[in-house]
């Protein structure tokens, strides 16, 4: 075994032995172990690269420009804050976990636990192709049926409900897999000492779920926070604070800007990168909340 | 937590049963939030019904009078201006001269997609590699953070970067450089030519690339975890150099899952509107001449279209747009299908945070 780095192949604890009884290893072999390494270590370059460049380019372009202002001010025009379009994103955000939360937690729950067969197979592949369908076209359909067709106009309710069917088969998906990762000795032992079956249900078998179904909660919430597409033709955009009014009234929501603004002068662009650097610091919240809720499940079951 | 698993540690036999129906209280609850799962569980099905629908009773009629044609053409014409006649043609009304095919959106939208996971798939599988064999702990988890973030950051953000940052970028220091260097011979030659402003097919496919990039990585680096580690052990032994194990007992082991993982991305990159919208340059009804040409895509032109298409008084141009949809649909959706297929033989793969279940 040779110091080579075609050599690194071989690791240290494999049985040892002199080089002499070793035969030759040819040099094609060596070179195609050196290159295809090279060029995976080049796919991880490519994969790091474009997310600090991403992440810092935003960072880098938003905070020297950033006042804290921009929070507490509404927009006007394509300047001024981003007060309405935070809250309004808020809004959506709790909205929808509580729409889309409560049906998929029932939903998982169900499936879970309760269907079997056929009938499971069809409600499940139902939201599995739900999962498929990309989000303009329910943003198109929401658009066609709910603002048009029913005559809601731009509004919280069609917005809240086509997020909401984007984001129910996330949380449906994660709710299910955490029930079925539940042990059944629990289920058994819950059984075993005589607890009744809507007990176990809720204060076993969920409670040893939550860590699961939270992570599939949060992924919605990144979700309903980071959509454009399906909210600029259901949710419209309002240089006022959200109202509490689920139709008739538009409501605003930070990728708006993103996607609005930019072209505009440097007042807007800099608006945009504002809402960029605010998304960007929510998502990475989010990201930061499931490590940690993993990490904490992790040590509770250990 | 921890009390319960203390109680209830005594290992039982494998498999889950039907929950006990001792007391009358429990038979209650449990009933109860059986009714409800189950009406709560028929929702989604209900709003996969309910797209279902009204996408077809719109565009039924559009499909009846665009024809075989709408797939053979590239024109988007919605007919002569205000009060332009509406007219009746086999009983659906359009504005007189409309004239509709979506050649050049179905074109921009598989080869955006083909470019982006021809650029993705190996990049992404070469790094869940290095993840899972080379990296220290310490750093595979950074990385992992890296990934996730990448897969979090809200697809407008990633727009925002191509159309400012990466885009300008690739027009003035990466295009010129690969479009005068590039020999003029068949295949290569569509890399020669005009390298636009930054706004165009190969922008919108390396943007792509980036958004497919996590779903692919993570999925590759959760599998390859998962291949045990005594057939590797094995391949050493034989006296296999890294290389030859990967590509000879790693890789085949995960494979069905590894193309599952691709098509998964492959179903986001088919879907994504706001990134290619704002990077795409948005030329309606146009194939690129070369890889830096100005184009569109499905889904950029339904999100972009939609406003103007209902100041259309027939309505016919949003029947269009609900055809294009559908067609996005079943595009997205059979190729969804057989990621489940293959993906389903591996479950337990954890999925990034955002699109791509």
């Amino acid at each position: 075994m040779s110091g080579t780095s075609g050599a690194a192949a071989v690791p240290a604890s494999s049985p040892g032995g002199r080089d002499s009884d070793w035969p030759e290893v040819p040099a094609r072999r060596k070179v195609a172990n050196f290159a295809f390494w090279g060029l995976c270590f080049l796919g991880l370059a490519v994969v790091v690269v474009p997310t600090i460049w991403l992440a810092g380019g935003i960072v880098v372009r938003a905070v020297p420009n950033f006042r804290f202002s921009v929070l507490t001010t509404d927009t006007t025009g394509t300047t001024g804050g981003l007060e309405n379009a935070v809250l309004g994103t808020l809004l959506l955000a709790v909205c929808v976990l509580v729409i889309g939360g409560t049906v998929s937690i029932f939903t998982g729950l169900y499936l879970s636990e309760f269907a079997r067969g056929r009938h499971r197979g069809i409600l499940r592949g139902a939201y599995e192709v739900l999962a498929g369908i990309p989000s303009i076209v329910l943003g198109y359909v929401g658009y066609v049926a709910l603002v048009v067709g029913l005559h809601w106009g731009f509004s919280l309710l069609p917005a809240v409900l086509v997020l909401s069917v984007i984001s129910i088969p996330y949380i449906t998906k994660a709710t299910e897999s955490a029930l079925g990762q539940v042990p059944s000795s629990y289920r058994e032992g819950a059984e075993a000492l005589g607890i009744p079956a809507a007990w176990t249900l809720r204060k076993i078998v969920l409670k040893s779920a939550l860590p699961g179904i939270i992570t599939g909660l949060l992924v919605a919430m990144a979700i309903a926070v980071g959509e454009t597409a399906p909210l600029l033709t259901t949710a419209g955009w309002n240089d006022q604070n959200p109202t509490l009014a689920l139709t008739h009234s538009p409501v605003a929501f930070l990728t708006y800007p993103i996607f609005s603004f930019y072209q505009y002068g440097k007042a807007s662009q800099d608006l945009s990168y504002d809402a960029a650097l605010i998304l960007l610091v929510f998502v990475l919240l989010i990201i930061i909340l499931g490590r940690v809720i993993i990490a904490r499940s992790r040590r509770n079951s250990e | 937590m921890p009390t319960s698993a203390q109680v209830l540690q005594p290992e039982g036999e494998a498999g889950k049963r039907p929950l006990p129906r001792r007391l009358g209280a429990a038979l209650r609850g449990d009933n109860s939030v059986r009714g409800v799962g189950f009406v709560f569980a028929l929702l989604p099905a209900a709003g996969l019904l309910f797209v279902l629908v009204t996408l077809a009773v719109e565009a039924i009629p559009a499909i009846r009078l665009n024809g075989w044609g709408f797939f053979a053409h590239s024109v988007w014409n919605q007919g002569g201006g205000y009060n332009a006649a509406i007219v009746s043609t086999d009983g659906v009304q359009h504005l007189a001269g409309s004239k509709f095919g979506v050649l050049a959106e179905i074109v921009g939208t598989l080869l955006t997609s083909a470019i982006a996971l021809v650029i993705a798939v190996p990049v992404s599988i070469g790094a869940a590699l290095i993840i899972v064999e080379r990296l220290p702990r310490r750093l595979a988890s950074l990385v992992g953070v890296f990934l996730e973030l990448l897969a979090g950051i809200p697809s407008v953000v990633i727009g925002l970067w191509g159309a400012l940052t990466f885009g300008p970028f690739i027009a003035h220091h990466i295009a010129p450089f690969i479009a005068n260097n590039m020999p003029d011979v068949p295949v290569l030659s569509y890399f020669r030519g005009s390298t636009g402003n930054g706004q165009g097919l190969l922008v919108s496919s390396l943007v792509l690339a980036v958004m497919v990039i996590p779903i692919v990585a993570a999925t590759s680096r959760d599998l390859i975890r998962q291949v045990p580690i005594l057939p590797r052990e094995g391949a050493v032994a034989l006296g296999m150099s890294d290389f030859e194990c990967a590509r000879r007992v790693t890789l085949p082991w995960v494979g069905s899952g590894i193309i599952g993982a691709v098509v998964l991305g492959l179903g986001r990159a088919l879907g994504e509107t706001i990134a290619v919208a704002m990077t795409c340059g948005f030329a309606l009804g146009s194939i690129p001449g070369n890889i830096y040409g100005a184009m569109t895509t499905i889904a950029a032109t339904v999100v972009t279209e939609l406003d103007s298409a209902f100041g259309d008084a027939s309505k016919f141009s949003v029947r269009t747009l609900a055809e294009l949809a559908l067609v996005l649909m079943i595009i997205t959706l059979s190729t969804n299908v057989v990621a489940r297929l293959l993906v389903r033989k591996v479950s337990g793969t954890a999925l990034p945070v955002g699109r791509g279940l």
